[in-house]
């Protein structure tokens, strides 16, 4: 392990679903406590920490300091989206980068149960009364609706549609398959929100939200948390073997937002960002998409995991399609995607998921995963995208011990 | 006593051909439906204004069918492509069907009435429909 080397040396995340006797710190302490214990170190340990809770008010990092150790350390609350998670992990990355630190913690909790439609606002409730432009549009009333839509749905819709635009073979049967795919995944993973089989028929004849995507073909809203521990390669050194054994090595850890594009006003590109977000990840890491053995992507909904297959270089260009038809993406496939249940039925807790989609992918690498176990794990891909936009790329490897 | 019309959104011009407006950079031709400090593209911080022409293609679309509180569903929302230029819009009068809607059709600019306010002042939106 050489000295300027990551690893997570403990991770974990709580189970997904509803808590209604439980608030956000409660949960984000359980998955902190619970990534201390995993990785045999205390709060006594980390030198930084940083929390992300993005419907919550701020300062979630100094009140979950209160539940699990207040210590002095540095705190950075950070905001970035569905990417929130990775986020503060890639900010204790750089803590530890810097040398400020050898140890930190990043934390991601949210409470979603319940919360219906992301992104929608309501029509205007003084529509009629007094047309008054306003706003960077000067807009009469709100547009939603009327120039389009903003909500994530209808939003990740035109993302699926527009590579079908672009390339063909894009069917709303396509997605729905997507989806088959990850609620079949997530039978096996007990920490997934849901974790009913449903069929072809099931999906495509469930309420429409917005064509294509069908309500089990969206991601789900639930609570939860998750937690890592980071050590640098220098320190890992010096603690046990067992310890050694079960860290994870960090190879590749990015974050990018969407440089200026022509359409990118208009529909927000989660194409590019992604694109260049992967191939300096997998710079980093040395490795290239055939060596990965799974990857878990942003599917929050089926038809942007589609586009994510071609934007990681999973394939050819153009060619998620026929990827995704060759049974690739499939657990027993060449290239397993979202093996968890993916955010369609594990659950997208916001700000935990760009961490508790690096412990899935932990979890395998440590030969963890029980019935869900890719055999013989040894390199892992975890990618977020936040609208805005924010892309999160982390690609770790099993320990060489 | 004449009945004044607003559009929608400042960049819909009225009058007898109703057409969309952008922000065009003036140093590198990036175009922009909202007021912009500086261009995202070239960071350059001169504009001027353009018409944008009201024939084009659906490149992108979905058609929701759950929305907000007060937003009335079906519609289709959808990514226009004028000529280079990328315009968010509904697809109207057309019914909100897959079997009616496709990537790729033709569509042309339309406005049509949001109502009138207490003061007589009648708010115009747009639209494409098919062509
Ligand atoms: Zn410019």
């Amino acid at each position: 392990m050489a000295t300027d080397d990551i690893y997570i040396l403990g991770i974990n995340m709580t189970k997904f679903g509803k808590y209604p006797d439980k608030d956000t710190v409660d949960l984000a302490a359980e998955a902190v406590i619970a990534a201390l214990k995993d990785g045999q170190v205390t709060m006594k340990d980390m030198g930084v920490m940083a929390a992300g809770c993005l419907m919550g008010q701020g300062g979630i990092g100094q009140m979950i300091q209160k539940q699990v150790g207040q210590t002095g350390i540095p705190v950075y609350n950070v905001s970035n989206a569905c990417a929130t998670g990775a986020t503060a992990l890639r900010t204790v990355i750089m803590a530890i980068k810097a040398g400020e630190c050898d140890m930190g913690l990043a934390v991601g909790v949210e409470k979603l149960a319940g919360v219906g439609l992301l992104g929608a606002s309501p029509a205007s409730k003084s529509a009629g009364k007094e047309w008054k432009p306003s706003g960077r549009y000067g807009s009469v009333q709100n547009v939603d609706g009327l120039i389009g839509t903003a909500n994530m749905p209808g939003t990740f819709a035109q993302v699926g549609m527009e590579y079908g635009h672009k390339y063909g073979g894009a069917t709303f049967e396509l997605f729905a398959k997507i989806s088959e795919k990850n609620h079949a995944h997530s039978t096996l993973n007990p920490l997934a929100a849901y974790n009913k089989r449903m069929t072809l028929d099931e999906i495509m004849n469930d309420i429409m939200i917005a064509y294509p995507n069908t309500r089990p073909m969206c991601s789900a809203n639930c609570d939860g948390a998750a937690a890592a521990v980071l050590v640098s390669g220098t320190k890992l050194k010096t603690l046990s073997l067992e310890q050694q054994r079960r860290a994870v090595k960090v190879s590749a850890s990015v974050l990018t937002s969407d440089p200026y594009q022509e359409a990118c006003q208009i529909l927000p590109d989660v194409n590019t960002l992604t694109k260049i977000a992967a191939k300096q990840a997998y710079e980093q890491a040395g490795v290239s998409p055939s060596d990965l053995n799974l990857v878990e992507l942003h599917d929050c909904f089926a038809t942007a995991e589609l586009v994510h297959y071609d934007n990681l270089m999973l394939c050819e260009e153009g060619g998620a399609v026929d990827f995704f038809n060759s049974g690739a993406t499939w657990r027993d496939g060449k290239t397993p995607v979202n093996v968890s249940g993916g955010l369609e039925s594990k659950g997208h807790p916001i700000a935990a998921t760009g961490i508790a989609n690096v412990w899935e992918v932990c979890h395998h690498l440590r030969g963890e995963a029980g019935p869900r176990q890719i055999e013989g794990a040894k390199v892992g891909l975890a990618h977020v995208i936040g609208l805005g936009s924010a892309c999160g790329i982390h690609i770790l490897e099993k320990s060489a011990l | 006593m004449t009945m004044t019309q607003i559009p929608l959104v400042d960049y819909l011009v009225l009058g007898d051909k109703p057409h969309l407006t952008a922000n065009e950079c003036t140093s590198c031709g990036a175009r922009f439906f909202d007021r912009r400090n500086a261009c995202a593209a070239c960071f350059a911080e001169e504009f001027k204004t353009v018409a944008i022409q009201n024939e084009g293609i659906v490149r992108a679309f979905t058609i929701v069918t759950f929305a907000a509180p007060g937003v009335p569903v079906p519609f289709v929302a959808a990514v226009i492509d004028c000529g280079g230029t990328s315009v968010r819009a509904n697809v109207i009068n057309v019914e909100a069907t897959p079997e009616k809607v496709s990537l790729g059709m033709k569509v042309r600019l339309a406005t049509y009435s949001l109502g009138t306010d207490d003061h007589g002042t009648e708010a115009i939106g747009f639209g494409y429909e098919p062509a």
